[in-house]
């Protein structure tokens, strides 16, 4: 796989998300990502997002557009250095929570990237990483 | 008897401005005993699991108030993205466009149109 | 290679040239049927004109500058004929038999000189190698081109949308219903939707063979698209085995409208809109 173009945003308050979607829709109509492809890789961003900002204080998230197989895609790559996840597995179940939400933002999410990778380590921070091609279902 | 709200979102909001909706809007039907709720979201190119919740709240609250809401206009990636994401928003109806939103509302309700409708635009 | 072996190489293209025209039509292989002899004439004389131009620059690696025409004609000539329909083996023995000219060549030439023409061997032998793997590459290539330009049409013309009725869309699938088929489905039924005002689909799955429950997942995620634009979903064309495999299953279809038939599926839709539909009392041609 290989990096076109990257760009890294300051995530740090609730308006920066609107800014950071629009930047994510952006990538997404360039590499020629279809209408239902673009609103599932914002939705999902979204989602990520909203965690990063309520369980961390903010963090960075980086765009780019990357190729594999001759085949474009959009990587998002959300950090922060919150307090982490203590059951992974268990926060990738639908309907779990520890705020009030639904319990759909990081399943969610996941079901609407093509490739989706989380890491996190209690005291030291969460890194969560989609990617949905050009081409994804 | 009591009259429609109808609430058009023309930009994508934030959790915020989501809740702030929710919040003026239960206060609206209250204060205007409204019967129905119709929210136009056809300009909104995302809705997300925070958003789907105010829309269900808003159903429910306004349910207790004796008001129905319906969710029109919503567009077609919206829809297949919310089903992939989970979210089905039960409890709230849907039609295609603010007029059969309408037709929706005054069947549930059993409510004759009268010469002159009242109607509140609330713009975001 | 020495500059006097690609030297008499050139000199004598015309001998090579027909050496190599006369293995190609004597192959039980070659394809008289689509492509026809004085065109394979043509394409050889091209090919050995700009090969034996770049073997004279004294370079012999096929991915240097110098073998860029080389490796265009080739693959222009691949994929072509990947898309005229012919087989690998015929596509390869192209260029394998020119190495045949080649060493008949060479062996009468340097018969008194095995240094030379042992090197000289050896170097023929690699660059033709090369592009016989360009050349199977493209054909690859192109054939797979074919493939997914197939699919696409498939998946297009194996999802119409018909409007049935003022506000009724029906949508007969036919054929197995993946993730791929379910996606346009639902984008072509919502799209539909929005542009006719419909307020009822009918999916009929009459021409879907099994339905099992990643199928029935697929038909439940469109039904509740359907509904969240604010139309209603009525599946038809349950067969008995089809209703028989989801109870076995225990997939759960109590909340979406199902019917057996088409037909029936109108009716409902019929009711569902408060339309009527009644014989006439005047004589009528049946």
């Amino acid at each position: 796989m290989m990096t076109l173009s990257k760009e890294t945003l300051a995530i740090q308050r609730e308006p920066d998300v609107i800014y950071f979607r629009n930047k994510a829709k952006e990538y997404a109509v360039k590499i020629g990502m279809s209408m239902v492809g673009q609103t599932k890789l914002i939705t999902a961003a979204s989602e990520l997002v909203r965690n990063m900002l309520r369980y961390a204080n903010g963090g960075n998230a980086i765009l780019e557009i990357v190729i594999r197989n001759n085949v474009k895609g959009v990587r998002l790559t959300f950090t922060d250095k919150g307090p982490g996840i203590k059951d992974v597995k268990q926060a990738m179940q639908d309907g779990f929570s520890t705020g009030r939400s639904l319990g759909l933002g990081l399943p969610g999410a996941k079901r609407l990237s093509n490739e989706f990778d989380i890491k996190s380590e209690v005291g030291k921070g969460t890194t969560v990483t989609i990617i949905r091609w050009k081409n994804g279902l | 008897m009591g009259e429609f709200l109808l609430v058009t979102i023309q930009v994508d909001l934030y959790d915020r401005l989501a809740l702030a909706l929710e919040n003026d809007l239960i206060n609206m039907v209250s204060k205007t005993e409204a019967r129905g709720v119709l929210i136009d979201i056809s300009a909104v190119s995302i809705v997300d699991s925070f958003m789907g919740r105010i829309l269900g709240n808003i159903a429910s609250m306004s349910k207790i108030m004796d008001a129905e809401t319906v969710v029109v206009g919503m567009q077609p990636a919206v829809a297949i993205t919310l089903v992939e994401l989970g979210l089905t928003l039960t409890g709230v109806y849907t039609a295609l466009d603010v007029e059969k939103g309408m037709e929706l509302l005054r069947n549930k309700i059993g409510y004759q149109p009268k010469e002159e409708e009242d109607l509140y635009d609330d713009f975001i | 290679m020495k500059s006097e072996t690609a030297a008499f190489l050139k000199k004598n293209k015309k001998r090579i040239l027909e050496a190599w025209v006369q293995n190609q039509m004597s192959d039980s292989t070659l394809r008289d049927d689509l492509i026809s002899n004085e065109e394979l004439s043509k394409q050889s004389d091209d090919l050995l004109d700009t090969l034996l131009k770049a073997v004279g620059s004294g370079e012999l690696n096929l991915e240097s500058e110098s073998f860029q025409g080389v490796t265009d004609i080739l693959s222009e000539l691949s994929i072509t004929r990947a898309r005229q329909g012919f087989s690998p083996r015929e596509t390869s023995m192209f260029v394998m038999s020119l190495k045949k000219a080649f060493y008949s060549l060479l062996d009468a030439q340097y018969k008194d000189d095995p240094a030379t023409l042992y090197q000289a061997s050896v170097e023929l032998n690699n660059l033709l190698d090369h592009m016989s793997i360009v050349t199977m590459e493209t054909f690859i290539q192109g054939r797979e081109e074919v493939i997914l330009r197939q699919t696409d049409e498939m998946n297009e013309i194996s999802t119409p949308v018909i409007r049935v009725w003022e506000g009724i869309l029906a949508l007969p699938i036919i054929g197995t219903l993946d993730s791929a088929r379910t996606q346009i489905v639902m984008e072509n039924l919502l799209q539909q939707i929005v542009e006719t005002g419909s307020r009822i689909a009918i999916l009929d799955i009459s021409g879907v063979p099994t339905v099992d429950s990643l199928v029935a997942q697929h038909l439940i995620k469109t039904v509740s698209a359907t509904r969240l634009m604010g139309a209603e979903c009525i599946i038809s064309g349950i067969r008995a085995e089809i209703a028989q495999t989801i109870v076995h299953l225990g997939i759960d279809l109590s909340n979406i409208n199902t019917k057996a038939s088409l037909a029936s599926a109108l009716k409902l839709a019929y009711s569902m809109l408060g339309i009527e539909v009644r014989r006439t009392e005047r004589k009528t041609i049946f």
